[in-house]
């Protein structure tokens, strides 16, 4: 049997069918977009994930009807967990919405193109390269966005430093501005405990052309993660200054605070 | 300047009145190897268009479909073209003196610029000589001619194969294919000698054309040769996705191009996109894999094994996607292509089940 129809039967539910089916997405004749999202890929990819979120990281989504059911949106979640779990638990989220599912499309860092199999995967599976003309292209498409403005220094950051968050990039505030597009804050918790890191072993990562080696477990822990969404921050205007940006980003900073504590509260327990 | 400009059209139309006259009075004509087979009375109304590269499918279907219109003169530094009975063909050299003599026959209107010595032809100093320092001639003659309109075939090429190109690169985007590889330098030194043709002489109405991967019937670039392989190469672990326009579309596109005249860089290509192996797939091509890492793997072999549909100064092209956005050129002068992508790799299928019966 075909590679894609085996991982098809055994990963592709009449529950994920059916979710896909609601969630427009421009196509080409071969189901591909013009960053290689590939449908046939996005059902294994979305089968797969939807069973690690249901019964592995057992994820609570909630403030799920914030995200508009279409057009444009930025989802602004804080970054952690050595690996893009967080990412993808978000993208599920957003996949399964039952309030309208959306297609997720999420930034990733700039060397996973290079990577042998993992830059086609993730592109197959809706991640494309954190480039800010491949967003505002997205956002014209009336995408919905996953951006993490901590990029590495979120996701690579040390256990002591859990849900500290990092400095954030500015570039989703000037693309949110100019292009008139809300943004859905996000308070993500559990991921910090899936991949613990004690030490960042910089030579080696240096070697690699890696952005960090982690000294953490060798796979990710079962820790129960919780996603809790935010009401939409709308910013207009013209920006007048990078002062008067940076004022805009540390009221999307509070936000995500307000969300962690809120999901930290609520947790019972790491696992 | 402006005077010095109006000095030289009216030098040239000078000339060309008594190239015309001459060229009446005998049908030889002084071009190496000219091919006199025309009719000079029905064409003579007409407005005239200089094709280049005449030799190679693409001019070819660009001229079945402006030569009721208009009076075509093509031109091929490979061969004098047999076209048409009403067509008049020359085997042109860019960079001999006898270029000129086309224009002094003809008083053209436009000239179509479409032929180029592909990167696979030929060494790197040639190709560079005649795609760049051949068409600065051309452009040179165009400006002494005093030439209403010019229409030049680049390539997505143009952009570069990186692995942090955004998708849909639009018309603004740095030309960076000469940062990753010299081979392409003339690519994109005949993109920048258009540019400043296109502003330096804006009486030139210059149109750039920029298509995506062209491939249909009688193709013979890089991806024709490599779509009618039975197997080719694949990076291990890359897997880009690609953009295909059919040749016959692309011959619609130029023609729209030169009949809308709206100066100005576009780039052509299809709303539909499909990977690589996907696409080898469905031409009934065989992926052989090999070893992508560490780059100068892969660029070794190639070399080493001579593989003329997969350069080694084009492998970039096959492991990171360099997708261009169409919809400016879609936008102004109102073109969808024709013919779907399934079109093409039919025709590739197609070809194989021919050479094997």
């Amino acid at each position: 049997m075909d590679k894609t129809k085996l991982l098809q039967k055994i990963f592709v539910t009449k529950e994920v069918e059916q979710i896909l089916s609601q969630i427009p997405k421009e196509v080409g004749s071969y189901g591909y977009d013009p960053w290689g999202f590939k449908w046939e890929s996005a059902k294994i990819g979305l089968g797969l994930l939807k069973f690690l979120y249901d019964n592995y990281f057992r994820v609570t989504a909630r403030g799920l009807e914030n995200i508009p059911p279409q057009g444009r949106v930025l989802v602004i979640p804080n970054h952690s967990g050595q690996l893009p779990f967080d990412g993808a638990l978000v993208g599920i989220a957003l996949a399964t919405n039952p309030n309208g599912p959306r297609a997720p499309r999420a930034m990733i860092e700039r060397f996973f193109p290079t990577v042998p199999f993992v830059g086609n995967l993730l592109n197959e599976v809706g991640a494309v390269i954190g480039d800010p003309v491949n967003c505002i292209r997205m956002l014209q498409r009336e995408e919905a966005v996953i951006v993490f403005p901590e990029g590495v220094r979120g996701s690579g950051k040390l256990f002591k430093f859990r849900y500290q968050l990092q400095r954030f990039g500015h570039g989703f505030m000037h693309i949110a501005m100019e292009y008139n597009t809300p943004i859905v804050p996000v308070g993500v918790v559990g991921c910090e405990e899936t991949m613990p890191s004690l030490a960042n072993i910089a030579p080696l990562a240096k070697m690699l052309g890696l952005p960090y080696v982690p000294v953490t477990v060798p796979f990710p822990l079962p820790a129960k993660v919780i996603l809790n969404f935010g009401k939409p921050m709308y910013f207009e205007g013209d920006i007048d200054s990078e002062e008067g940006v940076k004022k805009r980003v540390e009221e999307v900073k509070n936000a995500i605070r307000d969300l962690i504590a809120k999901g930290l509260e609520e947790r019972k327990g790491v696992f | 300047m402006a005077k010095k400009n109006r000095t030289q059209k009216q030098e040239a139309n000078e000339q060309r009145a008594a190239a015309e006259t001459q060229e009446d009075k005998c049908l030889v004509s002084p071009v190496h190897e000219a091919r006199p087979s025309r009719k000079k009375a029905p064409a003579r109304n007409k407005k005239a268009i200089l094709v280049t590269g005449a030799a190679g499918v693409l001019a070819q279907e660009t001229i079945a479909r402006l030569s009721p219109k208009y009076k075509i003169i093509a031109v091929d530094f490979r061969r004098a073209v047999e076209i048409g009975e009403d067509i008049v063909s020359y085997k042109v050299d860019f960079m001999k003196r006898s270029l000129e003599d086309v224009f002094r026959q003809h008083d053209f209107h436009a000239v179509i610029h479409l032929g180029r010595i592909g990167t696979m032809a030929h060494g790197g100093f040639l190709r560079y000589n005649a795609n760049v320092i051949g068409t600065t001639k051309l452009f040179d003659l165009c400006v002494k001619y005093g030439i209403n309109q010019v229409q030049v075939l680049s390539s997505f090429f143009v952009y570069g194969a990186s692995a942090y190109n955004p998708a849909l690169l639009d018309e603004d985007t740095p030309l960076k294919a000469s940062d990753l590889t010299l081979d392409l330098i003339d690519s994109v030194e005949l993109e920048n000698l258009s540019n400043i043709y296109m502003y330096k002489y804006p009486e030139l109405h210059m149109t750039i054309l920029r298509p995506c991967n062209i491939a249909g019937p009688g193709i013979r670039n890089n991806i024709g040769r490599l779509l009618s392989s039975r197997s080719v190469p694949v990076l291990w672990g890359f897997n880009p996705v690609m953009q295909f326009i059919h040749v016959k579309d692309m011959a619609d596109a130029i023609v729209l191009a030169y009949e809308k005249n709206s100066p100005g860089v576009y780039n052509v290509a299809p709303e539909d996109w499909i990977a690589y192996q996907d696409v080898l797939r469905r031409c009934r091509i065989r992926g052989v894999p090999i070893p992508s890492i560490p780059p100068v793997l892969p660029r070794f072999l190639s070399r080493a094994l001579g593989w003329k549909a997969f350069p080694s100064y084009l492998i970039n092209y096959f492991k990171y996607p360099t997708i261009i956005d169409g919809g400016k050129f879609a936008r102004t002068f109102g073109f969808k292509p024709q013919r779907s992508l399934e079109e093409i790799f039919t025709h590739y299928r197609e070809l194989k089940k021919k050479a094997y019966l």
